[in-house]
């Protein structure tokens, strides 16, 4: 199996290390994995993209023209990205900060309100976690047990503490994401 | 037991490699996109395990002149930067490669020129092989395609640097130095002893016994006829660095009817379209020089006999390329394909210049 | 009294150091680096440190001083001694390591490695010879060329417009936090070289004690390059060079 995601949006929103956990949860699972960001400006506060990789077998390209899953948190995103969904794959969106929702037919589309639901319940650092949930429900590369290996792996050890909420924002993840 | 499988960026993966390899100094000067090799090394504090000196140097030029230096002295040092700040390292370069010194210079190229642009790139092959700085001299050049071997040319680049008493580059660019694979790290090295640098490295300057000779470490010499004799003796020590040390890897070039012929990053891509034009029945193979100087072009020649073209993808205007055709002497048909200033093409877009070879 | 009975050693009253070899030295008839050499090595032997130092030279006339002083050498690129001395002292904490620098090298092409070395506190001496010319390349204007003096770059006389004002880097260095002593010597008389010595030993014992930067500046001749008589330029330095750049420790901690 392989699995080539993009993660896009804004920076500050936690796409890169949303990815980064993603990847260390393939790692807990013996997985290939490759990560690559875009980095310099955009990481301040610009658009900020990182490409993710799962595999079972070694990963050639890190850059690819087409992904199996685009997680887009932003227009510029979406208008970016939405062409280089693979016929056949997924996009899910955040609709906060989304003008014009996507509109193609020959890939499934999915509707979470991550933003909403983290400030909501009081807790807008947990974003990336919900969607993330969101998308392990749509397509479940990896259990949440390895997510969870794999936080606590990429966390320093002074957030640890932080654990189970990042948990309860993943299952809170996997509740609202929607098919449109 | 066996080593723990980390995740890592490559430049992350250069620092940890360095520590473990028992390296005795870092210097360098913050630039995009390369940093984390400095601040990966000052978060790891290596000053309190293995005694590695860490220093953030008021300029690049300083930097490699630090690394000149400690050089001197028989140690393992290094730098690491960003195309213009390796640029200014190609003076202390060449008196490096003038006094013969070993070290390590670390190139996580990005576009130019001049300031250019933070994004990938490999336009500074011509610069890393044919010279750089003045004088005929030759730099040790070694291009990683993966994190994992980020962390295993520190130990390579080291070894030939020492073997040879030359300096030799590990000539990156910003997507191996960005992206996080997997990788295993080598064990801890012990660093060398003063005693065993004065054995190994006789010529170093680490104070003059009573009853030796002073140990002077120049470049300088003004008498023509002699400074002939040490060119001439460079240039023997590069032969054999180039009958000895070349490298590359080979994927699928058995039967291969073309090539594609691509270096560090763009191997990588390169290999996507390798699979993407197997799977089309094109019979095409991926060769990748790991060593871009001593360049694999006695190999690369042989193929010549036997293929019937090939396609060099590089992100930039076309620089190795011409170290392929002189390696094929022009026989077959070489293609070539680059980006410019940052941008990386796809294994799509490598694919449809591919078939344009056909 | 014959030759051999004065030749004993109770009669021995100046003996050339040891670690000072017998290789003729290129430097001109009045030129000032023989004796700072001189000085240099008589420091190391006397505080016996020679398995333990390690020079830095620099591009200028002294490039060939390792060609006439016993201990290990570096030749460093044009202005770098200071970023070599500072590798080689990190690296290396129990050696006793010091750069040999002209004012060109030091003060023009070298400011950054100078000053930053300097601001670190690094644990080197210094010693610089300012003689306001470039000697080596012939006698072409150096950042520390008096005002209204020619040379081959400003013909016509050092000229404020054109070329700014001679640097006092020596003061400029004193100010920094990571210099323990600034000193400014010279070498023309029997007295001075006395004093000098004594500076430049408290230099090098500063290093070994990790204390920070110590500079020994030299006011110097360049007989060839004033276009002068060895007499001559010792006798203009103390009227044109000595009112800009007086002798005297301008920081001692």
């Amino acid at each position: 199996m392989k699995h080539e995601i993009i993660i896009a949006g804004f920076g500050g929103q936690g796409v890169l290390s949303m990815g980064k956990i993603l990847a260390y949860s393939g790692l807990m699972e013996d997985k290939e994995v490759a990560w690559f960001p875009s980095y310099g400006p955009e990481q301040r506060g610009g658009t900020a993209n990182v490409t993710v990789i799962l595999s079972d077998d070694k990963i050639s390209s890190p850059i690819l023209l087409q992904f199996d899953i685009a997680i887009i948190l932003n227009q510029p995103s979406l208008e970016k990205f939405e062409s280089r969904v693979k016929s056949g794959g997924i996009l899910i969106y955040d609709g906060n900060g989304i003008t014009t929702p996507p509109t193609r037919k020959d890939i499934r589309i999915f509707h979470i309100d991550a933003m909403n639901t983290a400030v909501n319940e009081g807790n807008a650092k947990a974003f990336n976690m919900i969607v993330l949930g969101g998308m392990l429900k749509i397509e479940p590369m990896v259990t949440i047990e390895s997510v969870m290996k794999g936080l606590k792996k990429s966390l320093p050890e002074r957030h640890h503490k932080l654990l189970p909420m990042n948990e309860k924002a993943i299952l809170r993840g996997m509740e609202i994401i929607k098919e449109i | 037991m066996a080593e723990e499988v980390k995740l890592m960026k490559g430049n992350e993966a250069i620092a940890h490699a360095a520590i473990r390899y028992g390296v005795d100094g870092y210097f360098g000067y913050p630039i995009t996109p390369q940093s984390e090799i400095m601040e990966t090394l000052m978060d790891e504090k290596p000053w309190e395990t293995t005694g590695m000196v860490v220093l953030q140097a008021e300029s690049e030029v300083s930097a490699i002149n630090m690394v000149y230096g400690g050089a001197a002295c028989g140690k393992r040092v290094m730098t690491s930067s960003s195309s213009p700040g390796i640029s200014l390292k190609q003076e202390g370069i060449s008196y490096m490669a003038g006094a013969e010194l070993p070290a390590l210079i670390v190139n996580v190229m990005r576009g130019g020129p001049g300031l250019g642009t933070i994004q990938p790139s490999q336009a500074d092959y011509f610069q890393t092989v044919k010279g750089g700085g003045h004088g005929d001299y030759r730099l040790i050049t070694l291009a990683p395609a993966s994190v994992q071997e980020m962390a295993d040319h520190v130990a390579l680049g080291f070894d030939l640097a020492f073997k040879y008493n030359n300096p030799s580059m590990i000539l990156a660019d910003g997507i191996i130095g960005q992206m996080m694979e997997k990788v295993v790290l080598p064990e801890q090295k012990p660093r060398k002893t003063e005693e065993e640098i004065r054995k190994e490295q006789p010529w170093a300057t680490l104070g003059k016994l009573r009853g030796h000779k002073p140990n002077i470490i120049t470049s300088l010499e003004l008498d023509a006829a002699v400074m002939e004799q040490n060119n001439i003796r460079f240039q023997q020590k590069y032969n054999q660095i180039e009958e000895n040390e070349v490298i590359y890897e080979e994927l699928l070039c058995d039967d291969a009817e073309y090539l594609i012929v691509a270096f560090g990053s763009t191997a990588r891509i390169s290999q996507a379209t390798v699979e993407m034009a197997r799977k089309e029945g094109i019979k095409v193979g991926l060769f990748r020089p790991v060593t871009l100087w001593p360049f694999p072009k006695k190999k690369l020649k042989a193929y010549s006999e036997k293929i019937k073209g090939i396609l060099t993808v590089e992100l930039n205007a076309g620089q190795m390329v011409e170290d392929v055709k002189l390696a094929v002497e022009c026989k077959i048909p070489v293609n070539f394909y680059g980006r410019l200033g940052g941008i990386v093409p796809t294994p799509d877009e490598v694919l449809n210049e591919l078939k344009k070879l056909l | 009294m014959n030759i051999l009975e004065i030749i004993k050693p109770e009669n021995l009253v100046y003996e050339k150091p040891r670690l000072m070899n017998d290789n003729p030295m290129h430097y001109c008839p009045g030129c000032s680096h023989g004796v700072v050499h001189k000085l240099i090595v008589e420091v190391i032997e006397e505080m016996g440190m020679e398995e333990k130092t390690i020079g830095v030279a620099p591009v200028g006339c002294a490039v060939f001083a390792y060609n006439y002083l016993d201990i290990d050498w570096q030749e460093a690129a044009h202005g770098r001694a200071p970023a070599l001395a500072t590798a080689i002292k990190r690296l290396n904490p129990d050696k006793m390591v010091f750069t040999y620098q002209g004012d060109g090298d030091l003060a023009a092409i070298g400011t950054a490695e100078t000053i930053h070395a300097c601001n670190r506190g690094e644990n080197i001496v210094i010693v610089f010879v300012n003689n306001a010319i470039y000697g080596m390349t012939g006698g072409q204007m150096a950042p520390t060329t008096l005002l209204n003096m020619a040379t081959a770059t400003c013909p016509l006389g050092r000229n404020v417009e054109l070329n700014g004002y001679p640097l006092k880097i020596s003061d400029l260095l004193a100010q920094l936090e990571g210099t323990c002593l600034v000193t400014r010597q010279a070498v023309h008389t029997a007295a001075a070289v006395k004093k000098a010595k004594k500076m430049l030993r408290k230099a090098f014992e500063n290093s070994m004690a990790r204390k920070g930067t110590s500079i020994v500046e030299f006011v110097s001749t360049c007989a060839s390059g004033w276009k002068m008589t060895p007499d001559q330029s010792n006798k203009w330095m103390v009227e044109n060079m000595f009112p800009k750049y007086p002798l005297g420790d301008l920081k001692d901690i």
